[in-house]
């Protein structure tokens, strides 16, 4: 079996792709022939260009979904085209809030198994196979499905690079959600948006975290500091994150944000497997710890063996001075 | 109010993994424990449940080897009973196949609230609540950092990329929790020994009216084709401070030019 059509779910923010659709979109250009995209909202027009821009040449939107969550209707909505004869040969489908839940329910509609926390994709001999980082990254599993498709897979971020392909915008074709019984009844009453300046975490060029070896929730305006001098974003450990110094938002690694920055620079963070599973893919590492044993030294290009309270202080000042 | 909270049983994630070398899949030989991430969802249901002035948690997992060293933890913590799909037929399931366990598990005691953590310790595919949901045709809101009860609905802080959504949903529903929406509690001597004598309810695939096909290994239609060590990064320089490591470090952001 060769792979012939490919569907990415398109998950946009007011009117823009995100980062993680246009890397599905890169990754399907380089497996199948044709790429469509299948997405939801308001104004599927303002997306088509970008998304045609990116190698989808179709896409299927069901409109905007809201005050509802996008998973039962998006997934019920795929699920009909596959039965009607329209199926792809691949999903891909982003490890986000809405993709999961979209994998998730289109896996059940359709009795199809799921293939989770891809970080690469690969066809080998005609069958879509996809490697998955296990042990925290130590080794890499390979997985294929031996059924029949759509084979779905839900791909973590950063895996791919974005590519233009000078393509024309996608023709946008509206498709028909079936009667969803009860499986749709959740409403959004209101939307929070935490304001935060600077760059977002994954798309920042220079990632600064901290760790509990800040040893108190105050010392993290050193990390916020840093960041801001060096234009980039802050980041955080899970144990910090769990202790409510700093939100959910900021965390680094296995059940948080995978990062590929051209600098991470880790303060008083340990490097546990699950927070190094998603930074070690930065170009290069700065580590400053205390423990000369600590594990983080071991992808460090840079290592400070020093007191975050001493080290991160003189550093701030230093860039202070310099601009 | 009734609630039923799936509990995942793991290996204990502070010990090493190892997969089997015959199915690359997870040796689980070793004695199972609560998945951390699950005693958050215990914790919500057992405050939701107190909150409405009554009602009671159940407990639904699907374990090998009819384990119950997770369900007295909860147990512990205040659930009344559970229920345990345990059968040979099912060592190999994926995702789907759990979910399928799980669903019809939840089905014979009709709960108005299902609880999940968002994704397991040791397999964190995520996808399992939004099947289990779909599989119940019930609604589901995932990633709740807050969630209350009132009027027949639940009403949930959903975590997203910008801050978080509030949902309002009618019940019954399914809801994934994060390590955010509470702080579970430890179990107390007396709950301890209270746990010892509280229903374990043992099941089978068959007393589920499934069909072994779709489940186990064989419903799982996905296999480990290799694995292989990944390329591993070096480590470069180390420099201890002697109140001057600063310096090589701005030496070092010039050359990488990001100043
Ligand atoms: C299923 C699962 C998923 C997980 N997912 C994630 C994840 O996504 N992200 C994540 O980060 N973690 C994750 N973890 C947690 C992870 O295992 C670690 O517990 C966590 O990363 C530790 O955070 P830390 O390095 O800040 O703290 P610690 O491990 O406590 O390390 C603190 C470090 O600070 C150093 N230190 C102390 N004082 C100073 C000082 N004054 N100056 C300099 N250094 C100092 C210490 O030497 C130590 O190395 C997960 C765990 C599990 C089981
Ligand atoms: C490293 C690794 C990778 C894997 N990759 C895949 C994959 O790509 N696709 C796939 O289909 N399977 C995969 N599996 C198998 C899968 O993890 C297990 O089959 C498991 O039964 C269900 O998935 P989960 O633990 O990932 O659940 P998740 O969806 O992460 O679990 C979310 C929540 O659902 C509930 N839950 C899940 N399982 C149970 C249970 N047995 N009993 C009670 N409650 C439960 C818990 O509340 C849990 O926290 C993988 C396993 C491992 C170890």
């Amino acid at each position: 079996m060769g792979v012939d059509k490919i569907w990415v779910l398109a998950e946009s923010v007011e009117g823009v792709p995100t980062a993680t659709t246009l890397e599905l979109l890169a990754a399907a250009r380089s497996l199948g022939s044709t790429v469509e995209a299948f997405t939801w909202g308001p104004d599927t027009e303002s997306l088509a260009p970008v998304l045609g821009a990116h190698g989808a040449t179709r896409a299927y939107t069901v409109g905007d979904v809201s005050p509802g969550l996008p998973g039962a209707p998006v997934a019920a909505a795929m699920a009909a085209q596959v039965q009607a004869g329209n199926a792809p040969d691949m999903v891909l489908v982003a490890t986000t809030y809405d993709g999961r839940d979209v994998a998730g329910r289109l896996s059940a509609r359709l009795d199809r198994p799921v293939l989770t926390n891809v970080v690469n994709l690969t066809v080998e001999d005609g069958v879509p196979t996809s490697h998955h980082a296990i042990f925290g990254g130590t080794q890499v599993a390979k997985a294929r499905f031996t059924g029949p498709g759509p084979a779905i897979f839900v791909v973590r971020a950063k895996s791919f690079v974005p590519e233009e392909t000078g393509g024309g915008p996608a023709e946008v074709v509206t498709v028909e959600v079936p009667d969803l019984g009860r499986a749709n009844d959740a409403r959004v009453l209101e939307r929070h948006v935490e304001e935060r300046a600077g760059p977002k975490l994954d798309e920042a060029d220079v990632v600064v975290s901290g760790g509990r070896g800040l040893g108190q929730p105050d010392n993290y305006a050193m990390v916020e500091e840093l960041a801001r001098l060096l234009h980039g974003a802050p980041g955080a450990s899970r144990a910090i994150v769990d202790a409510g110094w700093v939100p959910y938002a900021y965390q680094v690694g296995q059940t948080g944000k995978t990062v590929k920055p051209t600098l991470y620079v880790a303060c008083g963070i340990s490097g546990a497997t699950q927070h190094m599973v998603g930074m070690k893919g930065a170009k290069n590492i700065i580590a400053i710890n205390k423990d000369q044993e600590a594990p983080i030294f071991g992808i460090a290009d840079l290592g400070v063996v020093g007191d975050v309270h001493k080290v991160l202080p003189r550093l701030i000042d230093a860039l202070k001075a310099r601009s | 109010m009734n609630v039923a909270v799936c509990v995942k049983q793991i290996p204990d994630p502070a010990a090493p993994g190892e997969l089997d070398p015959s199915t690359l899949t997870l040796k689980r030989d070793g004695k199972l424990i609560l998945d951390d991430s699950d005693s958050y969802g215990v914790e919500m249901a057992l405050q939701l449940a107190d909150q409405a002035g009554g009602g009671e948690v159940t407990l639904v997992s699907m374990a090998p080897r009819g384990e119950t060293g997770g369900l007295r933890t909860a147990l512990a913590m205040g659930a009344a009973k559970a229920i345990l799909v345990s059968d040979d037929a099912l060592a190999g399931s994926d995702a789907l196949g759990t979910a399928k366990v799980l669903a019809a598990a939840i089905k014979r005691i009709s709960p108005d609230l299902v609880v999940a953590a968002t994704e397991s310790t040791d397999g964190y595919t995520g996808t399992t609540p939004a099947q289990v949901a779909e599989l119940l045709g019930m609604p589901s809101v995932t990633f709740a950092n807050k969630i209350e009860v009132a009027d027949g609905a639940v009403r949930v802080h959903r975590q997203t990329e910008a801050g978080y959504d509030e949902v309002e949903c009618p019940l019954p529903a399914l809801v994934t929790v994060t390590a955010g929406v509470v702080e579970p509690r430890y179990p107390s001597f007396k709950g301890i020994m209270a746990a010892k004598s509280k229903p374990i309810e043992e099941l089978k695939v068959a007393d589920l009216g499934l069909d072994p096909t779709q489940v186990g290994a064989a419903g799982a239609r996905q296999e480990m084709v290799s694995v292989e060590e990944a390329e591993e990064r070096q480590a470069g320089e180390v420099v201890v401070d002697e109140g001057d490591a600063h310096e090589r470090i701005i030496a070092f952001l010039e050359q990488l030019k990001v100043i």
